[in-house]
């Protein structure tokens, strides 16, 4: 036997089936039900791993979702690694690789358990306190450290290989917890003919009932009453039962997201199967059943491998049939754990004494102890613990009134504690229903709701099995009642119960120097009692800071173990009641989540697509390198041979500006206007004005937002009285469609207008330069391209290589040229022919980066990057494109605005460096005087930057103070280890009279 | 995840369908050139940020397209009603007691 704490015949695992799996490269074998936790148990290994800042040695407290110490780094294969998962919830399969947190190099031997030594001089706040002077530390001391001490387990460094998947479901019920409370809420939901979701995070439905077998219902065992309750909830049609799902949050109008674990129990999970799923139920009505958590005892020592929760040992004992130890002392201030003593002793566990805090004990419950053997120890507490990586000896003092008499020492290997119950009311906070608090319990009760929602069970206070069931029935009942279904009150014969209560206690008593003393809160976060009245001391009044300056509850648990204990001592410390100084809030998620469920799907490009146009192939098999643009995938540049991109960029615009360049321009947004009223709306919408302009011409135009900003701009061309094609910027068509409908449906929801996104539907080629007619002439049917007769921003409806065409006559290059639309079917064969129309007239391909260099040597803006949402038309040198006569546009009125109209606004101008082989980087600032002390006064900051091959030097364009007045002068731009000088001019770098344009 | 009632489509539809679109009934003045500077900042920038009760525009983007208003709380961010842009703010009181 390998298990030497394992009893033969007890439990729920199948102790036929050993599974061996490997704690820090050491084979254990457990059995097949077991989790890490249990398994190792079975073998008497309680050291788990070290605390976050002493690194302690610790051992397991909890069997559930809320154990703060046993997580450790889990292995399921390649690249399946997770750190800081707890090994309560892990279950094991054979060749499952677990590995133990924060200790090097061993987990028995610790170099950072030297803090542990120090553990003074890391009082609470401490991080406050000792990073914050000399700053010169900070690099190289403070974060240093922080980044060494920081973390809990190591991340995972490769991708993550798994799927995880996502589901939408409807139901009427929902109950979450499938304990007593929980099963009988969907058995009378389900019973009533309700859809019925019942989800539990654990491998097992049953809650409590898996750990006390005893107890008898409807005279049938525990256990027997369970399997019976399940076979009829899964004989209803209509009901739906979940385990090792958690319900994470509780949202909005009941909806409820569940994390569903699907194959990390599994040796071999299924090919394809998810790791994961997310769930969003809504329901009709929520039953939240989900039981309470046992709160720890406060006491020097209660941290050592060996002490754990007694509810925690009951459950190991029953469920698992492992033996927390040989000799088991228990400490508590309720009933509960008198239970598991004497469950433990009649288990052949040797339990030497029952400490109770309590000067009164219930006569039976001492009576029973006696007979059992056990030493009961009413009105005493315990001061202190002993044992290096395992409990041996418990130190156990009376108390009388308020003073704790001369300890004894109790040898054990196990120390039980219990300090009550706190009922679990996570899912209920989150959606701000309120709590309030119950002196008697002696816990904080749901008291106002906010969501159709019920809570049954020790979620209410209630304590024991029968208690648990009618709570739970009735809560079902009222659910499907709610719902208008006829529901009858289920009731339950319960023999044996356990019922019981307690006190509420702050630390235990003791008799020694506090100052010395360890006694831990929040176990994860090594937050102690002292540390709370520190907090307290200096000045800390509300729970939210003594939170934060304690860390306490702060870890990867959300102090489901720390936050009732962090409250009472606080309060006490204040000298208040727990209501009066109030819980911290819960949040989601309930249990820790991993990033994979909450993304689901949505990963690579289903979270970010990739918008293709229709000569992407094209360019794909020229080897264009690609940039995303607004989701878009543009050819950036073409490179021939070895060529770099500047090379390319470079012979790019020289073909543009000497023979004929071909750009895919499909991207632009593009909206058509139509109606009666079309032109009376982008009157009002633009900046420029609209109603003269013929059919058969294009214009600018410049969209502001109401507060006189540029929000786009792009060509737009009227093709008849009522329709209009209006064309907007690649990253800003669905934005500005989105304005125009706002402002078209409920400002002047009296226009007769009709818009429609036409991006998708039309694919666009730009051809040009000084060849671009000589191209496109024999191409085109039914249009005069000469100049006269199709002049600079004319338009036409036309067929281009015989395809149906709005061909618009543009130039974004300064250069003679056409921008052809056809339907997107046609772009690509459109594209061919021109290409191939185009090889006598030394046609090339570009990309966006060219496009940019070449509109920057006409000082074309780029809105978004010489724009950034505060540049007026007048900073941006666009005043030309303001109707003047218009008495009204968006944005118009805020042109007038104080600040607008006052001086040394930032204003958009020309850079040229000093050094013409310099090309400054875009972003960089721009100072006036350079030989200012640091921090330097910034005057403004280089929006966009190139080499242009036109000018064989750089150019840039700029966004500074009083721009305009400025040029001639000579800024600074300071750059790391040196500072770059230029000259302010204008922005049109290229053909500034636009001669090239009239050919 | 609100459930939200869009008033053109009549359905209770997710709140990825739609798009918050600020305060509700919020006219663009009729002449803005007639405003003086403080009346126009207080329409472009002043709003009334109220804990509780808040009158707010919503798209149903992902659906109709149409803008309309809602009444929702701003601490319990629940939806009172929604209404058709264009009619007038409804007075929430009134149709409490109407209810009751
Ligand atoms: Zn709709």
């Amino acid at each position: 036997m390998t298990q030497p704490f394992r009893i033969p015949g007890r439990g729920r695992v199948d102790q036929s089936r050993p599974v061996q799996f490997t704690f820090d490269g050491r084979t254990v074998t457990g059995c097949l039900g077991d989790t890490v936790a249990s398994a190792l148990l079975a073998n008497g290994i309680h050291l788990m791993g070290r605390s976050f800042k002493y690194h302690r040695p610790r051992g397991v407290v909890s069997a559930g979702s809320e154990e703060p110490n046993a997580l450790v780094g889990t292995s399921r294969g390649p690249g399946r690694f997770e750190p800081n998962t707890r090994a309560t919830m892990q279950e094991i399969w054979d060749e499952l690789r677990v590995e133990s947190q924060n200790r090097w190099p061993g987990l028995a031997f610790d170099i950072g358990a030297i803090n542990d030594r120090f553990g003074r001089f890391l009082p609470a706040g401490f991080y406050y306190k000792t990073f914050m002077w000399p700053r010169s530390f900070w690099d190289k001391v403070y974060e240093p450290f922080i980044r060494a001490a920081a973390g809990l387990g190591r991340s995972p460094t490769e991708p993550d290989p798994d799927l995880y998947a996502s589901r939408n479901l409807h139901c009427e019920v929902l109950v979450v917890g499938a304990g007593p409370a929980g099963l009988a809420a969907a058995l009378a939901a389900g019973r009533s003919g309700a859809s019925v979701v019942l989800v539990d995070e654990q491998s097992a439905m049953g809650g409590t009932l898996l750990s006390e077998p005893d107890v008898r219902i409807d005279g049938q065992g525990a256990w027997d009453w369970l399997a019976a309750t399940l076979a009829e909830l899964r004989s209803l049609p209509s009901v739906r039962l979940m385990t090792r799902t958690t319900a994470i949050g509780y949202y909005h109008q009941n909806m409820v997201g569940l994390c569903q674990r699907v194959t990390d129990h599994l040796a071999s999970p299924p090919e394809g199967a998810p790791r994961e799923r997310l769930w969003r139920v809504r329901a009709g009505q929520v039953v939240l059943a989900q039981g309470a958590i046992e709160k720890p005892l406060v006491f020097d020592g209660n941290d050592r491998p060996g002490v754990m929760l007694a509810g925690a040992a009951q459950t190991f004992l029953h469920r698992f049939g492992v033996k927390v130890g040989d000799r088991a002392v228990v400490v508590t201030s309720h009933d509960s754990a008198w239970h598991t003593a004497f469950d433990l002793a009649r288990a052949g566990v040797r339990v030497p004494a029952i400490v109770d805090v309590r000067a009164q004990v219930p006569p039976d419950l001492a009576a029973r102890a006696r007979s059992l053997g056990i030493e009961v120890l009413a009105s005493h507490t315990v001061t202190g613990t002993t044992g290096r990586l395992r409990v041996a000896s418990v130190m156990v003092n009376p108390v009388r009134g308020d003073r704790v008499g001369p300890w004894r020492g109790i040898d054990c290997d196990a120390l039980l504690m219990c300090g009550g119950w706190t009922p679990s009311l996570h899912l209920f906070s989150h959606t701000k229903g309120s709590l309030a608090w119950d002196a008697q319990a002696g816990a904080f009760l749901p008291d106002r709701k906010t969501e159709d929602c019920e809570i049954a069970g020790a979620g209410r206070g209630l304590w024991g099995i029968a208690a648990a069931l009618e709570d739970g029935a009735k809560a079902g009942t009222a659910a499907a009642k709610a719902l208008g279904r006829v529901a009858g009150v289920g009731t339950f014969a319960v023999e044996d119960d356990r019922t019981g209560s307690g006190v509420v206690v702050k630390e235990l008593p003791t008799d020694r120097d506090a100052s010395l003393a360890k006694a831990f809160i929040d176990f994860q976060n090594d937050v102690t009692a002292k540390d709370i009245r520190l907090a307290v001391r200096e000045g800390m009044r509300s729970i939210e800071h003594v939170k934060r300056y304690t860390t306490n509850g702060m870890a990867t648990d959300q102090g489901k173990l720390s936050n009732i204990n962090g409250l009472m001592i606080a309060a006490d410390a204040l000298g208040k009641e727990a209501p009066q100084v109030g819980l911290t809030t819960f949040r989601p998620p309930y249990a820790p989540t991993t990033f994979g469920a909450l993304a689901g799907y949505h990963r690579g490009s289903h979270f970010e697509v990739t918008r293709k146009t229709p000569i992407d192939a094209w360019a794909e098999s020229r080897g264009a390198v690609f940039e995303p643009v607004a989701l878009w995938r543009r050819a950036r540049y073409f490179p021939q041979g070895a060529e770099d991109m500047r090379a390319a960029v470079a012979r790019e615009c020289r073909a543009v500006r000497t023979a004929v360049g071909l750009f895919d321009a499909s991207t632009l947004g593009k909206i058509e206007v139509m109606g009666p009223d079309a032109a009376t709306f982008l009157e009002r919408m633009y900046t420029n004005p609209w109603a003269k302009l013929q059919p058969g011409r294009c214009r600018y135009g410049l969209l502001l937002g109401e507060d006189g900003f540029i929000r786009d701009d792009g060509v737009i061309g009227r093709l008849t009285a009522d329709k209009f094609h209006v064309t907007t910027t690649t990253g800003g068509a669905a934005r500005v469609l989105n304005m125009m409908e706002d402002y078209l449906q409920t400002e002047w929801p009296d226009l007769d207008v009709w818009l429609t996104s036409t991006t998708e539907a039309w694919a666009v080629a730009a051809v040009q330069g000084p060849n671009a007619r000589k191209l496109l002439e024999p191409l085109v049917e039914g249009l005069d391209l000469s100049d006269a007769a199709f002049p600079h921003m004319a338009v036409a409806e036309c067929t281009v290589a015989g395809f149906p065409a709005r061909l618009f006559r543009v130039s974004f290059t300064g250069e003679l040229g056409f921008e052809i639309n056809v339907p997107a079917r046609h772009g690509l064969a459109l594209w061919e022919k021109l290409w191939q129309a185009g090889q006598s007239h030394g046609i090339t391909a570009y990309g966006t980066e060219t496009m940019h260099v070449l509109r920057a040597e006409k000082g074309f803006i780029l809105v978004g990057q010489d724009t950034d949402g505060t540049v007026t038309p007048g900073d941006a040198g666009l005043d030309w494109a303001i109707g003047k006569q218009k008495k009204d546009f968006v944005g118009k009125r805020s042109l007038q605005r104080p600040d607008i109209v006052a001086k040394g606004r930032k204003q958009l101008v020309g850079l040229l460096t000093e050094d013409p082989r310099e090309v400054l980087e875009e972003g960089a600032q721009i100072v006036a005087d350079p030989h200012q002390p640091v921090p330097m006064t910034m005057i403004g900051h280089v929006t966009s930057s190139y080499w242009s091959e036109a000018l064989g030097r750089s150019i840039a364009m700029a966004l500074v103070e009083g721009g305009r007045d400025r040029e001639g002068q000579t800024l600074h731009i300071p750059m790391p280890g040196r500072t770059l000088r230029a000259k302010v001019t204008g922005t049109a770098f290229v053909d500034p009279e636009g001669q090239r344009l009239k050919v | 995840m609100l459930l939200i009632h869009c008033p053109y489509c009549d359905e209770t539809l997710p709140e990825p369908e739609f798009a918050y679109a600020g305060e509700a009934h919020i006219a663009r003045p009729a002449d803005p050139m007639a405003l003086t500077d403080e009346e126009w900042r207080d329409f472009l920038f002043i709003r009334s940020n109220p804990r509780g009760t808040h009158y707010e525009r919503w798209r149903h983007v992902h659906g109709c397209g149409r803008f309309f208003n809602a009444i929702r709380d701003t601490v319990s961010d629940k939806f009172a009603m929604t209404y058709r842009a264009g009619e007038p703010r409804p007075n929430l009181d009134a149709l409490k007691e109407a209810a009751e």
